[in-house]
């Protein structure tokens, strides 16, 4: 008996961009992820591997001993984690942040080059999390930057005009972030697009929680707005960024040493990170911002097996 | 399914005997139409007109009943495709697989560690819902005697993997009055296994090797008059299940009979960290049951947390209980932090709470569950219901101080909760993640 495969007739696709001088490709779907027996996947997730700007401070051991020696020299840690693999490199700012060193604009932009030009790969550069700081840092980062295209981020309802500005003026991507709710993620791609930056230079993040910490709010967002894309919605039709390693690594099950009730922490904490990346990789997100070396080889692992035909 | 009295009354005998309870066949066809009377008070309908009736008014995705006793479980009914749209119904049921190759203590180990995966996250229990056994040995007694063992030692439902049907009548002499799942029927074996299920009433997975097969099976097996069914498209490689689950459930939904049942799907897989992102990918991919071979807790933990977040209904927030929750350990001079009892917002502050290594008691105000904000508006989150709270956990009475900290996005409820509470209120910043910023510049000092 024959089925008649049903399958989704899209009008619309997901922005395509490429990052860096490299130009690595994200975006450009015209289905649902891993649907490819329906429409056209060009581009693989994309990962990167975090680097901290200071030595950070709340990496539980497990997840400092790959980086040990290299976790307070940035440039250092960016080259290792080209070699581990990483597609992009995302520089965190944290020694900008009012509680860490209260680091100055010029300062973290001199290392942001430094790393840019260490690297290889496509450099995503995120502020201290301080949106008012943010507002100030990132636009020196971008000029420092420029001609790099690099990913900047994140930019808020509360300070989008001053990077936007900067990234648009010296030829970068920005990560626009509001807090689990897809009409914020539009209206804030809206906003930063009215200042001159094409929708293909935005990358969104509707602010991801882990496995076990509230995933599914932004599963869910993460669905609608691919609906949303390839039915024709600009506005959301811009790659997801989703900050994975940020999230994972915060959870209990990922970062306590001892809990025998959960098994051992090696392939639990990974198990945490990737599970985390893999559930919002089959939502629709993009660009896995990841902590741990191991995961992003576990990710990529499951995205071989993923992105392989399924036509009918 | 959506099927109108007058449509129903056409198939009626029209005899008005009255047998049913109600005084005509009209006053009956509407009572079923409302879903308030079963077809079987009827003893005049036909065959025919039974089966017209009970498919079109089958759900897309028939409600499948797996084992007996208190661990049995349920699936099907599902209704959509994205949780946001509705909710997915029924949660997958997750089988750990044994062999019958292994030994008698291997086994006896294995279903001891089954056993124990039971996982308490936020006062609820979590746990795995059945145990596999496969007929790897291909001998019909050593199947019989490791589902013996396995029915001995665990009160979960029994997942029962054999082609042979002589095998799989051995297991079910064995373990047939539990309700195991049979696994399976195919092309070649569907008449004796859907006897053997029939004679147990137990469900019988389907299996093709792509869905035309299935479809064609599943069609067969029905023929039969066996419709205690789940599906097996065959494929297990990821990009296939993905597809074919997909698949599976559109066309259920459209109402493609062959495909309106639960389906299974097998996640088994020699790196146990591959096995278990595929079990998860499964979960939120419409599987009714996933199996797996590791029962360790560190693979099964994320499989069972994911399926606790994807079921969860979407348009009911999830509540935390609302009482003294101690982070850290706190003394006397810990910080008294105040919320809602919106799990996202209390797991957002316990976790950045704990990040900032802050020793502190939380306070989540019951405010049915809705967030900050939206429980500000509703007059949920309040300077009543804040001090009313307080008042019934005591909390004041633990520590030494007589401060506590309300969310920065309701900083207008400070001046009449400090005049309810008699406390002093201080407002926190508006995201959780300022709280380690908050702490060091406002609480340490």
């Amino acid at each position: 008996m024959a089925v008649t495969i049903a399958k989704e007739r899209w009008t619309s696709k997901v922005a395509e961009e490429a990052y860096g001088s490299q130009g690595i490709k994200v975006g450009g779907e015209t289905t649902l992820p891993f649907l490819q027996f329906e429409g056209e996947i060009p581009n693989r997730p994309v990962t990167a591997l975090e680097v901290f700007d200071t030595e950070p401070k709340d990496y539980p051991d497990f997840l400092r001993e790959p980086f040990a020696d290299v976790i307070s020299d940035p440039v250092a840690w960016a080259r290792k984690v080209v070699e581990l693999g990483a597609d992009m490199v995302a520089l965190r700012l944290m020694s900008a942040h009012p509680d860490w060193n209260n680091a100055s604009a010029q300062d973290v932009a001199k290392t942001a080059k430094a790393v840019a030009e260490a690297i290889n790969v496509p450099l995503i550069v995120i502020g201290c999390g301080v949106e008012d700081k943010d507002g100030e840092i990132l636009p020196v980062v971008a000029e420092a930057l420029e001609g790099q295209k690099a990913l900047i981020g994140c930019v808020t309802a509360n300070n989008y005009k001053s990077i936007t500005a900067a990234a648009n003026g010296y030829g970068h991507y920005v990560i626009a972030s509001s807090p689990l709710d897809i009409n914020l993620c539009k209206q804030l791609n809206i906003l930063i697009n009215e200042m001159g930056l094409p929708l293909d230079r935005i990358a969104f993040d509707p602010l991801v929680g882990a496995l076990g910490y509230g995933i599914e709010y932004a599963y869910s967002i993460m669905e609608r707005a691919r609906m949303g894309a390839l039915t024709g919605d600009k506005t959301l039709a811009t790659p997801i960024v989703a900050f994975i390693g940020q999230e994972a690594w915060k959870a209990k099950e990922a970062k306590d040493a001892d809990a025998p009730e959960w098994g051992p922490q090696g392939d639990r904490a990974i198990l945490w990170e990737v599970t985390t990346a893999t559930t919002f990789a089959i939502a629709g997100a993009n660009i896995f911002i990841m902590r741990h070396p191991e995961s992003i080889k576990k990710f990529n692992a499951f995205v071989d097996e993923a992105m392989k035909s399924n036509a009918y | 399914m959506g099927l109108t009295g007058l449509e129903i009354f056409k198939q009626l005998p029209k005899k008005n005997c009255k047998e049913c309870g109600q005084p005509t066949c009209l006053a009956f066809a509407m009572q079923l139409a409302a879903g308030k009377a079963s077809l079987d008070a009827c003893p005049y309908v036909s065959d025919a007109a039974r089966e017209a009736l009970d498919s079109a008014s089958a759900p897309p995705v028939a409600l499948i009943k797996i084992g007996a006793g208190e661990k049995a479980f349920e699936l099907g009914n599902e209704t959509v495709m994205f949780r946001h749209d509705k909710r997915f119904e029924h949660p997958t049921g997750i089988a750990i697989q044994v062999s019958d190759n292994m030994s008698a203590d291997e086994v006896k180990a294995k279903v001891d560690k089954v056993n124990k995966l039971v996982f308490d996250r936020v006062g609820q229990v979590h746990e795995v819902n059945m145990v596999a056994v496969a007929n790897d040995s291909g001998d019909a007694a050593k199947f019989a005697d490791t589902v013996k063992l396995v029915q001995d030692n665990t009160a979960y439902p029994l997942l029962l993997t054999s082609g042979d049907a002589a095998a799989m009548e051995k297991a079910l002499e064995v373990a047939g009055a539990n309700k195991p799942v049979v696994n399976a029927a195919d092309a070649g074996n569907y008449e004796a296994m859907v006897a053997l299920a029939k004679k147990y009433e137990a469900p019988l997975v389907v299996k093709g090797s792509d869905l035309n097969s299935l479809a064609e099976t599943a069609e067969k097996v029905a023929a039969l008059g066996y419709k205690n069914l789940i599906l097996d498209s065959g494929a297990r490689e990821l990009s296939k299940v993905i597809a074919d689950q997909t698949q599976i459930r559109r066309q259920a939904l459209k109402l493609f009979r062959p495909f309106g049942y639960p389906t299974i799907a097998f996640a088994n897989n020699d790196d146990a960290v591959m096995e278990s992102l595929y079990a998860s990918t499964y979960v939120a991919k419409y599987a009714g049951i996933v199996v797996v071979n590791s029962a360790e807790p560190e693979h099964i933990l994320p499989v069972i947390t994911l399926r606790l977040n994807i079921y969860t209904d979407p348009q009911k927030p999830i509540a935390v209980e609302s009482k003294v929750y101690e982070i850290l350990d706190p003394g006397p001079d810990a910080p008294v932090l105040i919320t809602t009892n919106f799990s996202l917002s209390y797991f957002c502050i316990a976790g950045d709470t704990e990040a900032a290594r802050m020793p502190a008691y939380i306070i989540p105000v019951d405010t049915d569950g809705i967030s900050v904000l939206t429980a500000w508006a509703a007059g949920k989150f309040s300077p009543e219901s804040i001090a009313d709270t307080l008042k019934n956990l005591g909390i004041m009475d633990k520590v030494n101080h007589n401060k506590v900290i309300i969310p920065g996005g309701v900083a207008v409820l400070s001046g009449q909760t400090a005049e309810l509470t008699g406390c002093e209120v201080l407002v926190g910043p508006r995201e959780s993640a300022g709280i380690n910023s908050f702490f060091k510049q406002q609480w340490n000092q």
